[in-house]
């Protein structure tokens, strides 16, 4: 099978599963993202045609939640909290040395394909601010030092 | 027989290497032949201690911490399994003056029971509100939490019971029952601390919240930045579903309620109830208009009864214990407990469960500790990023929702973020005006284009650009906003933005405090 036949059938079974819930778009999506890491424009038909939406009235919801991406990710998505609790704790400064350590800026992925960064508003981790999340790890009191220890070796610290 | 240990498997406390912890602790005591039961409960709210790891003992349970992996086999070389004294020795846990003075009703149990066991959530007084509720009519549950003088605690402070009331009395096929987990206020976590720590208390307030306006289906609207939570809810959820606590004739009393958690997808307005029932349903999340009120045309036309978490987890308590013992707690129209986060550049940052009433003061010094820096705490913002930042003058202020509205502040959904006097509030102003422009559903024009427009008049302010001018341009922006925005997330941007201005002159190039508000 294809690439591209084999994502299908995979988007085909999560739209199968689900599409029968009340709402179920949103649940959709996340099942489509979680299986592929991003939620590829070909596939949009599909789910449009299953919930008797336009191709638009789909897009247009992916592309009002920040979560939701229309591109491949990095291996790794590193999330890095931009909100209040964690300014107060340095986060700037961190956010300043996160992206000239990758090179990259917000919504970009390293040239090797290794990291993806995204800002986050809050992980709800503000009693151990600067917080940061890479895939479901979440990180406390990053400093630098931690957030470079970490990208190079990321179960040692979590 | 063997010991129990506990270690957290709260994400913040894992933060800190609490999961390393735990394996750590698993692999010494099995190497050194020791029999252990490990508990994983959820946090205490110390965070400073994090990760806080405790043994059972015939005294109560002993505090370590906080505790890293290669600190383990030396707690054993002390004997910490029989309570042994060791330098991260804290004594008992329950006697820390952090967590002994507090007044903790909400989170009676989070941190000291296993969340994922339903046997110790009921030998804890787990289900016993459920069970008054199941021998009372639905006036009767309604009236409790009426008495009880619940306001939401997700930041709006409206009164719970009317709203239950509202739902009640709205004939329909279906009603609906919305959790709003979709916490995204920095500074707050005390609704994943319940979620992770305590997730039967919240099924159990929704299922009560069902049995009261008659609603046979619950949703809990959780932020996607909460992975751990959504775990956690799962599972409780389907050993509620084998136990007969949720699904149709809940404990043999032919009552129904059905549970299911939704994942949002990263976007701030989405805690709006409005545009979180849009996202429910599948769309995008553009807040509606109001009315018709969801407690009469909500979750797909339907009533709905959209209430926060730690609303709904206060729901058990006060049906177990009635409402006037909830009442009892709290001071003037602000009754009960609220349960305060301390966060951002605090010595001690946690949790703190106490009746209203208690000062900033007394909660960023006595509770707190000052600042983690050291240096001297300069502002605060309560509430959330729209809410007002507070200077040192006025941190005698009383936490209750009136005294706060009184100093054009909010209370919000409790979370108090400490800067020290590093911070440039022009920045932070700038900085809210840059988050209502990110996270602006674009429904209404206000909140779409002034945040945007704000963003840049706070750019040539911080250049010192035509002060003269772009400050007044500024308070007129902000005015527009307050008065024009659809909801609280472009109404409410101006309370940041010009307590900041209003406070911290000097860092926006104005000498003098401005009288205006």
């Amino acid at each position: 099978m294809t690439e591209s036949g084999n994502t299908q059938s995979i988007v085909q079974e999560i739209i199968a599963a689900l599409k029968d819930k009340p709402g179920a778009l949103l649940p959709i999506l996340h099942g489509v993202q979680n299986a592929l890491g991003y939620i590829p424009a070909e596939n949009i038909p599909d789910i449009a045609t299953a919930l008797n939406l336009s191709r638009a009235e789909v897009h247009g919801v992916i592309s009002f939640y920040h979560y939701f991406r229309d591109t491949p990710p990095g291996k790794q998505t590193i999330h890095l909290c931009r909100a209040e609790s964690c300014q107060a704790m340095g986060g700037r400064q961190l956010e300043e040395h996160v992206k000239s350590k990758l090179g990259i800026d917000f919504h970009e992925t390293t040239a090797d394909g290794k990291f993806s960064l995204e800002p986050v508003y809050c992980l709800g981790n503000c009693a151990c601010s600067p917080a940061m999340q890479i895939g479901k790890e979440i990180y406390g009191r990053v400093t630098s030092d931690s957030f470079d220890a970490t990208i190079t070796n990321p179960e040692a610290s979590a | 027989m063997s010991i129990t240990i506990y270690v957290p498997c709260d994400s913040s406390a894992a933060s800190l290497g609490a999961n390393r912890v735990a394996a750590a602790i698993t692999q010494e005591a099995a190497k050194r032949g020791i029999a252990i039961n490990l508990v994983r409960n959820g946090s205490r709210g110390m965070y400073w201690l994090e990760p806080l790891v405790e043994v059972a003992s015939a005294k109560g349970r002993v505090a370590y911490g906080p505790v890293q992996p290669n600190d383990v086999s030396g707690l054993f070389d002390a004997d910490f399994t029989e309570g042994g004294v060791h330098a991260l020795s804290l004594g008992l846990t329950e006697e820390l003056d952090y967590f002994k003075k507090q007044q903790r009703l909400t989170f009676a149990r989070i941190g000291k029971t296993d969340p994922a066991n339903l046997t110790d959530y009921i030998e804890n007084d787990g289900y016993r509100g459920l069970k008054n509720a199941l021998a009372m009519t639905q006036e009767q549950i309604v009236q409790a939490v009426t008495d009880s003088g619940l306001r939401g605690r997700g930041g709006a402070a409206f009164p719970t019971g009317i709203k239950w009331k509202t739902v009640l009395n709205t004939a329909s096929l279906q009603k609906y029952i919305i959790c709003n987990a979709d916490e995204g206020d920095s500074g707050t976590f005390s609704d994943r601390m319940v979620m992770e720590g305590d997730p039967f208390v919240l099924i159990e307030g929704m299922t009560i919240a069902g049995l009261g306006v008659d609603a046979t289906q619950g949703y809990i609207y959780l932020r996607i930045e909460y992975p751990h939570a959504f775990d956690v809810l799962n599972a409780a959820i389907a050993t509620a579903y084998e136990a007969g606590y949720l699904g149709e004739n809940i404990q043999g009393s032919g009552k129904t309620f059905h549970l299911e958690v939704r994942q949002g997808a990263g976007a701030y307005v989405c805690g709006e109830e409005t545009s979180l029932m849009e996202s429910l349903e599948g769309k995008r999340g553009l807040v509606r208009f109001k009315p018709p009120l969801p407690a009469i045309k909500g979750l797909f036309g339907q009533p709905t009864v959209v209430n926060n978490v730690i609303s709904l987890a206060s729901i058990p308590v006060i049906l177990d214990k009635g409402g006037d013992y909830y009442r009892d707690f709290g001071m003037g129209r602000s009754r009960g407990t609220l349960p305060v986060q301390l966060a951002g550049n605090i010595k001690r940052p946690g949790l703190v469960e106490l009746g209203f009433g208690l000062t900033l003061r007394e909660l960023l010094y006595d509770f707190g500790g000052g600042s983690a820096s050291g240096r001297p705490i300069r502002a605060v913002q309560v509430g959330g990023p729209l809410g007002a930042y507070l200077p040192e003058s006025q941190f005698d202020t009383p936490l209750d929702y009136e005294a706060f509205a009184a100093i054009w502040a909010v209370v919000g959904h409790g979370g108090i973020v400490v800067f020290d006097d590093t911070v440039n509030m022009a920045e932070m102003a700038r900085y809210s005006m840059e988050f209502c422009k990110e996270e602006s559903c674009g429904k209404c024009t206000p909140c779409r284009i002034g945040s945007t427009r704000g963003v840049e008049v706070m750019d040539d302010i911080i250049n010192g650009r035509n002060l003269d001018k772009n400050i007044p341009l500024l308070r007129d922006l902000c005015d527009t906003l307050l008065n024009g925005s659809l909801c609280a997330l472009g109404g409410m941007t101006p309370y940041p933005v010009l307590s900041a201005l209003n406070h911290f002159p000097e860092d926006f190039g104005v000498n003098e405090k401005a009288t205006a508000a």
